[in-house]
């Protein structure tokens, strides 16, 4: 069946919520502290792809997490029982004034979405409706 | 076929439109995918080939273009909301209005029929 609309905005719906998602992850991890740069956390971000149709139509699809390479900061915190032998503990590699721009920016095109979606569903609705 | 005379260009109008909306939901769908080039038809072009004979698909694929961005962005992606936006609403506006073109077409052929 060939894409209509409702697919169109839906997916692309589901798109930006894995990425409000893996922002949500990302906040949540900001700050916290590991024993070694290896194990420490690093922010999680969508790699979005356009799912084309060959009549003109596209909507887009996640199509995988990955690691950001923000790098983990190192931090001078002796009094931390996972403190290293020198007294350094790693936070997490995650850029918080990033990922809360990242959140209005999916907060924006989420609602653009929605936007879209109400609109077709009116106008196919007065379609429906027609003559009566 | 009948039911072109009865709607005239109307009906392949709508079709348009609606086809038209789909490619701009499309982009705006893609806002944020990079090196996504957003696209749309030409409407007054695939109107003039519909009433030279053409059937709307046909129309559709033929006028189908790549926008121009006003200002390229880095991650190759030709989506600029504000015009995406504006087209679409815009857009929305013209189908409501053939829709109540043939509405009324519908009615009054309605009204004949009953011999009121």
């Amino acid at each position: 069946m060939p894409m209509n609309v409702f697919d169109i905005s839906g997916r692309a719906m589901s798109a930006q919520l894995t990425r409000m998602n893996t922002t949500a992850s990302n906040l949540a991890n900001a700050r916290t502290t590991y024993s070694s740069e290896a194990e420490a956390y690093r922010a999680l971000k969508p790699v979005f792809r356009t799912a084309m149709e060959e009549n003109g139509l596209a909507t887009v699809d996640v199509e995988q997490v990955v690691q950001s390479d923000t790098q983990p900061t190192r931090r001078y915190d002796p009094n931390n029982p996972i403190a290293d032998a020198d007294g350094y503990v790693w936070e997490a590699g995650v850029d918080e004034a990033a990922e809360l721009i990242d959140m209005m920016e999916t907060a924006r095109q989420y609602q653009n979405n929605v936007q879209v979606l109400q609109t077709a569903k009116s106008l196919i609705l007065d379609t429906v409706r027609m003559g009566k | 076929m009948a039911a072109d005379k009865i709607f005239g260009v109307h009906g392949a109008a709508l079709q348009l439109r609606s086809e038209r909306l789909g490619v701009l939901a499309s982009n705006i769908a893609n806002a944020a995918t990079p090196n996504y080039k957003a696209r749309d038809l030409d409407f007054d072009r695939a109107m003039e080939m519909v009433r030279e004979g053409d059937d709307t698909q046909e129309a559709m694929s033929e006028t189908m273009g790549y926008r121009i961005p006003l200002q390229p962005s880095m991650d190759g992606n030709t989506v600029e909301l504000s015009t995406e936006q504006t087209l679409f609403a815009e857009n929305a506006v013209q189908y409501s209005t053939t829709l109540s073109f043939l509405e009324a077409r519908v009615n009054s052929i309605t009204r004949a029929l009953r011999g009121e």
